[in-house]
């Protein structure tokens, strides 16, 4: 450890982030050599380019194994490992999706170029998310991935709902920046540290066991609004219908799975269990956390009547089947493993399905076909393809066996029981059979209902397309292939623990 | 990679017909069927497995390849084929090509996504005979399902979306029971076992390496897994009492989907039975014989009165499927070769004879618009070949020599009497109870032929009736060609079964 601050080689490592900053900058070049830039091809060109170099980047170190030992930077207020790897897989990919999809979303829109720049800014926030290793790079690079998501939301200037969406989206959220910030000078009072590992080896709690219980309460607070978990989830579902689509697919699976990437980290860095069970006992909380946030989601999605809410609704019901990951941790060895790498592949796989179908009511937006399960009656028979790929999305959402969501369910609920934990895993198995209720009311839309009026598809948006059969396609794909993500998740997630 | 390769195909030709135009996918659909025919013919041909796949057996086209190791439990891809599951096979391969012939006339709406969904039945029908590894299997086992759903809730008749949807609700139910009654078996064996893979756990199970689970013991674990499998695959099956969803499906399901329902998924439950409950856990079945045989006998009686009772031929056809399956059960409980052996060639035949009498129904529907017994009279005259399959079918149902009913019931009656799995009379007393079924069997056909085609010719609906189109009656003519083929020659498939349901009988004492 001669440089604290990291060889030349060791920033390296940093590339994808690194590339997505860069083109965010050249998006802005671009912007400020021909304002109002109406050229798609080229923003999409370049963001996706530019997203997928960085993804690219990041699978080809997971393949050759660069993050098998942690590379510490900034005086190890940066790592990159595996876990972060992994999840800049997740957020490129979601990014790709949302990127594409908005060759056509965006057509006649103004603000373009800043929409693309924006997103892919919030990408790299994300991705610096998935390697803060110290308080304050957590509160930066989660303060980056926000802020451009609040703009995001409301970027349809003339649109009420985007508006009064991003409005709330920007007061919680700067609430809830408070409450983390907050609980981190908390923290830092108390160990007078802020880098992970440090507040851990400081953890005196004894001196002030309350400051400490209450700053990791307000820390755990803050990744409770980004995740969309109960108690910090009403804003989500205004959020996500007033937003556009691609944008709002882009929140629910990109910046959601950011969230779960620092709590994961912060809590089992900094915050280890068997030192501070007496303290505050976080597992407990995230036990309750989980249990109420899944229950919650899945029954206020089943009572929604328009097909987005329901949506935004199951994302938070999703968010609970992930928080499992950090409530069946035991502290032994072998099962935290086993349910941290489940929830992370439940996070990739569900990156994919929830997204195509975020892209799809973004595809029957652009028909002009209403929100309402009925305005879906009988879709099917027009758009056969986009149909397919929706009817794909649901069923994997609700765990049926026709992609990777089956996979990925089984592997955190085995994980969990794995762990001692039936109870949670039972919780979360009632709860997927209810969710198959509403998910298959959208399918039967589709296919079974007749149409109610008639209905014409006006266009084939090429990028919409594209994106939700891609979507559609990787996330079976990744039922075959999933043996080598769980071994990525899982060595990932011993990284972790080790 | 045979099987592998039959799944492929299967699943590409149902993609391609998904997306060809409507005009032409409903040739295109069984020209592409012909292609599974054709390979699980060859793989018949071909066939070198011995044994049975659980118990240690030779497998034909056995492959294994590790796929996730999630925890302590690694999934592998493993399929093969034994002596049992190479019959279903290639009955599910000859049903599916016969069944889309006969959706030629019926089916005018959505046909490509119509045929594109039965074939992609017909693959996750074919991953469900050959899968070796439980995790896959389920996969399989739970994909039936969506195909299903769609094909009655869309193409079905008046009542298609409380039939599809009790269907899926009823199955799903099922399945999610079963999935945690075997799950808890596994985790009750604890470290003996380190994959999902069905040879293993079985072995593991039958070499008494199960302990506890949570502070049940063994035994008790033992009982409860055998209790919700046996409920979630009765299901499916269905015995009674979990048989209502089943003429629900059947009268709103169009007729080809009619013809896979009963023809080959019934069989997924009656297979499931075989190769879990009773080849897993062949101690507990033989605990609960007494309760298992009751159950067998109320479904072949029950279902019988109940198939008297209706007015709609479907529906006659239809309750006589419970009654058919029960004795299905009624064979595997009697635990010797007879018995085994004698419920799955069961499976077989019924799987034939209820095509031909569903699809017989079908075209007697397309041409006369009515199902109802009371609407017509003297068919015979005007549809003669129609008529003869008709008869012909439900003489093979009622279990006339030289038919393959006749061969199946045969068998099963003689393996029930001889077997020694009750104390004394008990299982043949049972048996000769089950035997009056024939009785009701013959009773309800006779009756709603003599009605319906023959006297005087008489239909009250406007439709005119004309001779059936050649593409209708050819796979009636197939199917009853086949009846009889395993009828005269049960060996063709019969020597497979019998050398893999050896062991099972073994296991128990139930002797040859």
């Amino acid at each position: 450890m001669a440089q604290p601050f990291g060889t030349g080689a060791d920033w390296v490592t940093m590339a994808p982030a690194i590339t997505l900053a860069l083109t965010a900058m050249l998006l802005f070049i671009v912007n400020s050599i021909s304002p109002n830039t109406k050229n798609r091809p080229l923003l999409v060109g370049l963001s996706t380019l530019g997203t997928v170099v960085a993804g690219g980047i990041a699978v080809a170190f997971l393949a050759t194994g660069t993050g098998e030992e942690a590379v510490s930077l900034y005086d190890g207020a940066l790592v990159v490992d595996t876990m972060s790897l992994f999840f800049t897989l997740i957020f490129t990919s979601v990014t790709v999706l949302v990127c594409i999809a908005s060759y056509d979303y965006m057509k006649g829109q103004p603000y373009m170029a800043e929409f693309y720049s924006l997103v892919i800014l919030a990408t790299t926030g994300m991705t610096l998310m998935a390697s803060a290793n110290s308080l304050a790079t957590v509160f930066v690079s989660l303060e980056l991935a926000s802020l451009p998501s609040y703009a995001l939301v409301a970027i349809l200037k003339k649109n009420r709902g985007s508006v009064e969406a991003g409005l709330k989206y920007f007061l919680i959220g700067a609430l809830s920046s408070a409450i983390f910030a907050y609980g981190i000078s908390l923290v830092y009072g108390v160990t007078g540290h802020l880098q992970l590992e440090a507040v851990a080896s400081n953890l005196n709690a004894e001196a002030f066991p309350g400051v400490l219980g209450i700053g990791v309460l307000m820390v755990l607070g803050g990744f409770a609004f980004k995740t969309a978990s109960v108690p910090f989830h009403f804003w989500a579902p205004e959020a996500y219908e007033g937003a556009p689509a691609p944008v709002s697919a882009f929140l629910s699976s990109a910046s959601k799975a950011a969230g779960f990437v620092v709590a994961f980290r912060v809590f089992v860095t900094a915050f280890p269990i068997a030192e501070l069970s007496a303290t505050v006992d976080w597992v407990l909380a995230f036990q309750i956390l989980a249990v109420v946030t899944m229950t919650l989601g899945n029954f206020a999605a089943a009572t929604q009547d328009k097909v987005k809410r329901m949506l935004a609704y199951s994302s938070v019901g999703h968010a609970g089947y992930a928080l499992i990951g950090l409530a069946a941790l035991t502290g032994v060895g072998g099962a935290n493993d086993l349910v941290m790498g489940g929830a992370m592949l439940h996070l990739l796989v569900y990156g994919f399905m929830n997204t195509g179908a975020f892209l799809f009511i973004a595809l029957v937006e652009q028909w002009g076909i209403g929100r309402t399960f009925e305005d879906y009656n009988g879709l099917g028979s027009k758009a056969p393809m986009a149909c397919l790929a929706m009817t794909v999305f649901m069923f994997n959402l609700a765990g049926l066996p026709v992609g990777a969501g089956f996979m990925s369910k089984y592997a955190l609920f085995t994980g969990a029981v794995g762990a001692g934990f039936w109870w949670l895993a039972a919780v979360g198995a009632i709860n997927s059979a209810l969710s198959l209720y509403y998910y298959s009311r959208v399918v039967k839309a589709m296919w079974v209902e007749e149409p109610t009026s008639e209905l014409t598809i006006r266009s084939t948006p090429t990028g919409l397309y594209v994106a939700v059969l891609a979507a559609a396609v990787t996330s079976v794909v990744l039922l075959p292939a999933f043996g080598p993500l769980a071994d990525t998740a899982y060595s990932a997630a011993a990284t972790l623990f080790a | 990679m045979m099987i592998e390769a039959l799944l492929a195909v299967t699943l590409l030709s149902a993609f391609v017909v998904f997306l060809a135009p409507d005009k032409v996918a409903g040739k295109l659909a069984f020209a592409l069927s012909l292609l599974p025919l054709g390979g699980s013919l060859w793989m018949y041909s071909a066939f070198d497995g011995s044994g049975n796949a659980l118990l240690g057996g030779t497998l034909a086209f056995e492959e294994m390849y590790q796929w996730v190791n999630l925890g302590p439990y690694a999934l592998n891809w493993h399929v093969g084929l034994d002596g049992i599951s190479m019959p279903l096979l290639v009955l599910t391969t000859v049903l599916t090509p016969l069944a889309i012939l006969a959706a030629w006339t019926p089916v005018q709406s959505r046909q490509s996504q119509f045929y594109g969904l039965m074939l992609f039945m017909e693959m996750s029908l074919l991953g469900v005979f050959a899968a070796l590894d439980f995790f896959v299997w389920f996969i399989f086992w739970e994909m039936v399902l969506v195909p299903m759903y769609f094909l009655i809730g869309v193409w079905g008749g008046p009542r298609r979306k409380y039939a599809a949807i009790k269907f899926f609700v009823y199955t799903n139910v099922a399945s999610l029971v079963m999935f945690i009654g075997f799950i808890a078996l596994v985790f009750g064996l604890g470290d003996s076992v380190t994959s999902l893979d069905l040879p293993a756990i079985t072995d593991a199970l039958n070499n008494g390496e199960l302990s506890g689970l949570g502070g049940i013991d063994a035994n008790t674990l033992k009982i409860v897994a055998f209790f919700a499998m046996f409920a979630g695959f009765g299901v499916k099956v269905p015995i009674v009492p979990f048989h209502t969803w089943l003429p629900d499906a059947h009268v709103e399901a169009p007729t080809p989907v009619s013809i896979m329902l009963a023809g080959v998924m019934l069989k997924m439950g009656t297979y499931a039975l075989l190769r879990f409950n009773f080849t897993m856990l062949p101690e507990t079945a033989k605990q609960f014989a007494f309760i298992i045989a009751l159950v067998a006998v109320v479904s072949v009686i029950y279902g019988a009165m109940l198939a008297l009772a209706q007015s709609d031929l479907k529906r006659i056809v239809a309750y006589s499927s419970v009654s058919s399956m029960g004795y299905v059960i009624l064979g595997l409980v009697a635990y010797n070769m007879y018995g085994i052996g004698g419920a799955t060639f069961q499976m077989i035949s019924h799987g034939l004879i209820s095509g031909l009498l569903f699809m017989a129904v079908g075209v007697i529907y397309n041409t006369t618009h009515t199902r109802m017994v009371s609407d017509m009279s003297g068919l015979a005259d005007k549809m003669p070949i129609t008529v003869a399959v008709f008869i012909a079918g439900a003489f093979g149902y009622m279990g006339l020599p030289l038919m393959s009913g006749f061969a199946a019931e045969f068998f099963i009656f003689v393996g029930a009497f001889q077997s020694a799995v009750l104390p004394g009379n008990t299982l043949a007393l049972f048996t000769g109870a089950a035997m009056f079924g024939i009785v009701i069997v013959a009773g309800y056909y006779l009756f709603a032929m003599q009605r319906t085609l023959f006297g005087p010719f008489r239909l009250e609906t406007d439709y005119e009736v004309g001779r059936a189109s050649f593409h209708d009656v050819a796979p009636l003519v197939v199917l009853i060609l086949l009846v009889i083929l395993l009828g005269v020659q049960p060996d063709i498939f019969y020597g497979m079964i019998q050398e893999s349901v050896r062991d099972m009988a073994l296991i128990t004492g139930g002797g040859a």
